[in-house]
């Protein structure tokens, strides 16, 4: 099973005036295989913490993560994450960033060649293989990124605000993408967004977090919908005028408003 | 601070070569005519045409058992190898140390203590140990030429981001494929920097450790002729010392630029 589970996790760190600050508690909360989720919460309210710690990044302090069964001790390539801000290795080329995770399994040459093209040519990033990631917009070096994520076949895919640096239009397209690339290649996806939209477009089903502290406040199925109306076929436009995506955008949007209080 | 200039702006290329040529020639003006006044000997202060003329015949010519060019060859080869040794050590010392905390806490407190020994002062021990052919010298380079590799591996290792670290993590890169392909193309213009800092102080320490060990090299050329109350030969190897430094800086300096053009430039 290459699913995530969150058991009863917890993360606390010490203060200096020798309290504890509470960053999430109690978040229990499975990803099943091949299920896109989406984790949309306050800023404070640990989705970045609950990524890491799938990540093997960040270790909990309560409770366990298991991802496909085993216990999550450190970080390794069944679990791949695409950062925020990409990390491409700024020395190599677009091949080699894409590639480097295959190096590292020791995948032949030849059969890293296949991946990598098969992946540029997913990404519609054909011709820019021998390009360094500074020589590329925004857009392209995230692409990057989540090739190569792909790249490495992980049981399972942590993304940290992928879309979150970048501009408005090029978000839209690489949402689109995205739902293209998980049409071709569905995988188990942990999506960290603070974006409402976003999170109910991609998802099959978005967690919203509560924060202080950090914990579960609802999940709310998108899947029956998405499937009813066969979203992932249609552009991202048309979904997004579509009453029934409108409805569950305000019912989450709803859900984090009324934590905002007036003293924020 | 803007520095003040000649016409108030930063010198051109012409202003600055007649610059540079007043300096020099005032230094080698001054010099000749001290020399030639009669004021000092010549046994105490040569003229530099007669310096210039001893290091020419000795291109050809042995001195202390060899030539001009066979003493600096001697030297170099020292310095390459106590140079190449500092750096084959330190860097990946200071990545390493960089990378693991706990390395880092074993290694600094006896690094910082032991900078700070001048490297002519391991000359005793060096002669001890490794004698007066190669080993002694190349032992008193490495000492000097030892803590600019592994400092500079060490901060340029910290400078690089997490985030990149992380990526290679949760590839499947292992310890030594970090240090290699992510710490030091990160570090790289950090290192660079330390390993030109690294081979000034290497070249300096080699013929300080040659006026005291060795049986060849400009260093020993240079006590030689002490000893032989010749001091023109005494300069034409401080000449060679100058001349072969400024080559190997600018060699440095060349690289260094050339990989901050190629590396420097993330976005």
């Amino acid at each position: 099973m290459k699913d995530i589970r969150f058991e009863g996790v917890g993360k606390a760190f010490p203060t200096r005036q020798g309290g504890e600050f509470v960053a999430l508690r109690d978040i229990t909360l499975t990803v099943a295989e091949r299920e896109f989720v989406a984790v949309v919460g306050p800023s404070g309210s640990g989705k970045t913490t609950l990524m890491r710690m799938a990540a093997g990044l960040d270790h909990p302090t309560h409770g366990t993560v298991r991802v496909g069964g085993r216990e999550v001790t450190g970080p390794g390539p069944d679990r791949a994450v695409v950062f925020q801000q990409f990390a491409l290795f700024p020395w190599k080329t677009v091949r080699e960033n894409i590639a480097f995770g295959l190096r590292c399994k020791g995948t032949p040459r030849a059969r890293q060649e296949e991946v990598v093209a098969r992946y540029l040519r997913l990404m519609s990033m054909e011709g820019t293989e021998d390009r360094f990631p500074h020589q590329l917009s925004g857009g392209m070096q995230q692409r990057v990124a989540i090739a190569r994520s792909y790249a490495i076949e992980p049981d399972v895919l942590l993304m940290d605000e992928p879309f979150g640096a970048l501009d408005a239009q090029t978000r839209t397209v690489m949402q689109e993408e995205l739902i293209r690339l998980s049409r071709h290649e569905p995988r188990t996806v942990l999506f960290i967004t603070h974006a409402v939209e976003e999170a109910v477009y991609l998802a099959d089903r978005v967690v919203v977090l509560a924060r202080n502290p950090g914990r579960l406040r609802e999940i709310v199925d998108i899947r029956p919908t998405r499937e009813a109306e066969d979203w992932s076929a249609r552009p991202i436009d048309e979904v997004m005028d579509l009453p029934s995506f409108n409805h569950l955008r305000t019912h989450v949007w709803r859900l984090l408003r009324d934590q905002i209080r007036p003293d924020d | 601070m803007a520095r003040v200039t000649l016409s108030g702006r930063p010198p051109g290329p012409i202003e600055l070569l007649g610059l540079s040529a007043l300096g020099t020639v005032a230094f080698f003006g001054g010099w000749q005519l001290l020399a030639a006044s009669g004021a000092v000997s010549p046994q105490t202060l040569p003229t530099p045409d007669a310096v210039l003329a001893t290091a020419w015949r000795m291109l050809m010519e042995p001195f202390a058992g060899h030539t001009l060019p066979e003493h600096l060859l001697a030297s170099l080869g020292r310095f390459a190898l106590g140079f190449g040794l500092a750096a084959l050590a330190g860097v990946p010392l200071g990545l390493a140390m960089g990378r693991w905390r706990l390395l880092d806490d074993i290694v600094s407190p006896i690094f910082e203590a032991l900078r700070f020994v001048a490297p002519l002062a391991w000359v005793p021990f060096a002669a001890l140990w490794f004698g007066t052919g190669i080993g002694g010298p190349v032992m008193v380079i490495f000492a000097g030429a030892f803590p600019p590799c592994l400092i500079n591996a060490y901060r340029g290792a910290r400078l690089v981001e997490t985030r990149l670290v992380e990526a290679a993590q949760t590839l499947g890169a292992g310890g030594l494929r970090i240090m290699a392909e992510v710490l030091l193309p990160g570090a790289l213009p950090s290192i660079v920097a330390g390993l030109r800092v690294s081979a000034g102080l290497a070249w300096q320490s080699l013929i300080g450790a040659e006026l005291i060990v060795a049986s060849a090299g400009i260093g020993y050329l240079m006590v030689q002729g002490q000893s032989n109350l010749a001091p023109a030969i005494v300069m034409a190897g401080m000449l060679a010392v100058g001349l072969v430094g400024l080559l190997i800086d600018v060699a440095l300096r060349r690289i260094e630029r050339w990989v901050r053009a190629r590396w420097g430039e993330t976005p």
